[in-house]
């Protein structure tokens, strides 16, 4: 599975970093970082962080 | 799942409701039923961005692939549990199989100013349209109400250096939401940016030649004032319910689980439910990521898998160039302690309930932030 986040439409709402501990996070910064080949049993977190982002920036594809 | 799906309400929980239907497999006919004639859209950047840029995008994307019937430019007028099926007026009835309530709020509108062109309220993106339109001629504006939409419209209307008077009824902006001396620091902000801030005090009266041209105050100022944005917060939008046998008390109560009656469940800024953090008082909350985490939910509740409904909520409100954010439960409710507030605006503070932490706002200490939410949610599970 692959994750991708538009960064040109990020804001750092961080609903993410909220919704899925474990593939989003933020750095020293306050930037958002991510795993981009997260382990598969992460889907549903991971919806649930596409969903809830104000901006809708998070996109999964592949299975 | 049980056929036939309705979902009254076509904003940001209905549209989650949808989509999670469609994620559980369900290949039944959705029909969604919504007053405004949009498809569901993001309504935070109304306050915003919206209001700032012709080219600022409200879209949410999917709605075209969810294969829902769109019902749309009439809200349900009325529900018939035992029939099961939603009215729409005059239009045909929708039945159904298992219903979504997610008819969201209303303004509050000022009495006695009803009539006059110039004073408006915002909660749909018509309503953003007439505001951005009305931006246009650079108008003296009086802004009522310092709640999170009055100070974000405010903020955004300095932004385009719109002159603003701020007027609130109580001691500081957001005092009840986020406790007295974060609203404190909100109300620097606002003066910093020459908003002229009437802290104390409420519009009493609206008067001009068919359009708003004077603003009264109750201490007896009056302001001059070519528009009037109505920020006075939202009720419910349950009047179409009454008498259908859904209870109804400051919203449409839920049990512990999601559901308002057999096959009926209800989220979003509609739904009132018993929160697990406060011992099982009715909790109801208007924020984004709510609606988008129990519009799911509700679906689940109509399955019977859904766990009891007990979210961390959070917000995010942006004020000239801060964005605030919160985790949890915050407000003037809760003994608040301001950990950090720093010269250039950022700070912290976290609020404290029974001997414990149950919640955070910041404007600048975002990681801080996602600490306080894991704790949260690990004192939840």
């Amino acid at each position: 599975m692959r994750v991708r986040v538009d960064m040109n439409l990020c804001q750092t709402h961080a609903q993410c970093v909220f919704a899925a501990p474990e593939v989003f996070a933020l750095n020293d910064d306050d930037e958002l970082v991510y795993d981009a080949t997260p382990a598969d049993a992460l889907r549903p977190a991971i919806e649930e962080a596409a969903r809830a982002c104000p901006v809708q920036a998070i996109f999964l594809d592949g299975d | 799942m049980p056929g036939r799906i309705a979902i009254a309400g076509a904003g940001l929980a209905g549209l989650s409701a949808a989509q999670e239907l469609r994620r559980l497999g369900h290949d039944g006919e959705i029909s969604m039923v919504g007053a405004e004639s949009h498809r569901p859209y993001r309504r935070p950047p109304l306050s915003k961005d919206y209001l700032l840029d012709h080219d600022a995008d409200v879209a949410l994307p999917g709605t075209g692939e969810l294969g829902v019937t769109w019902l749309l430019g009439q809200a349900a007028t009325g529900l018939d549990l035992a029939g099961r099926r939603l009215l729409r007026g005059a239009l045909p009835s929708v039945p159904f199989d298992a219903l979504v309530i997610a008819t969201g709020v209303r303004p509050r509108t000022l009495p006695g100013a009803d009539g006059l062109r110039g004073v408006v309220t915002l909660r749909t993106l018509d309503d953003a349209r007439t505001l951005r339109d009305a931006l246009a001629g650079r108008p003296r504006v009086v802004v009522a109400g310092a709640g999170f939409l009055g100070s974000e419209v405010a903020a955004t209307l300095r932004a385009l250096d719109v002159p603003v008077t701020l007027v609130e009824p109580d001691r500081v902006p957001l005092r009840r939401p986020l406790g007295e001396q974060v609203g404190a620091i909100i109300a620097d902000l606002h003066r910093a940016h020459d908003v002229d801030l009437r802290l104390g005090r409420r519009v009493s009266a609206v008067t001009g030649a068919g359009r708003v041209e004077r603003v009264h105050l109750d201490d007896g100022t009056v302001l001059a004032a070519d528009l009037l944005v109505a920020a006075l917060g939202a009720e419910p939008q349950v009047e179409w319910l009454h008498g259908s046998g859904v209870r109804l008390d400051g919203g449409v109560v839920v049990d512990r689980h999601g559901l308002a009656a057999p096959r009926v469940a209800a989220a979003g800024d509609v739904a009132r439910w018993p929160s697990a953090m406060l011992g099982g008082e009715l909790i109801r909350v208007e924020h984004y990521s709510n609606a988008v985490e129990q519009g799911a939910h509700a679906v689940r509740a109509l399955l019977g898998i859904a766990d009891r409904y007990d979210p961390v909520p959070s917000f995010w409100c942006d004020l000239y160039g801060h964005r605030l954010r919160s985790v949890g439960l915050t407000g003037a409710g809760y003994e608040l302690r301001l950990l950090a507030h720093e010269p250039d605006g950022r700070f912290l503070a976290e609020y404290h309930h029974n001997g414990r932490v149950v919640g955070a706002v910041t404007a600048g200490f975002l990681r801080r932030l996602t600490t306080y939410r894991h704790l949260l949610t690990k004192e939840h599970a």
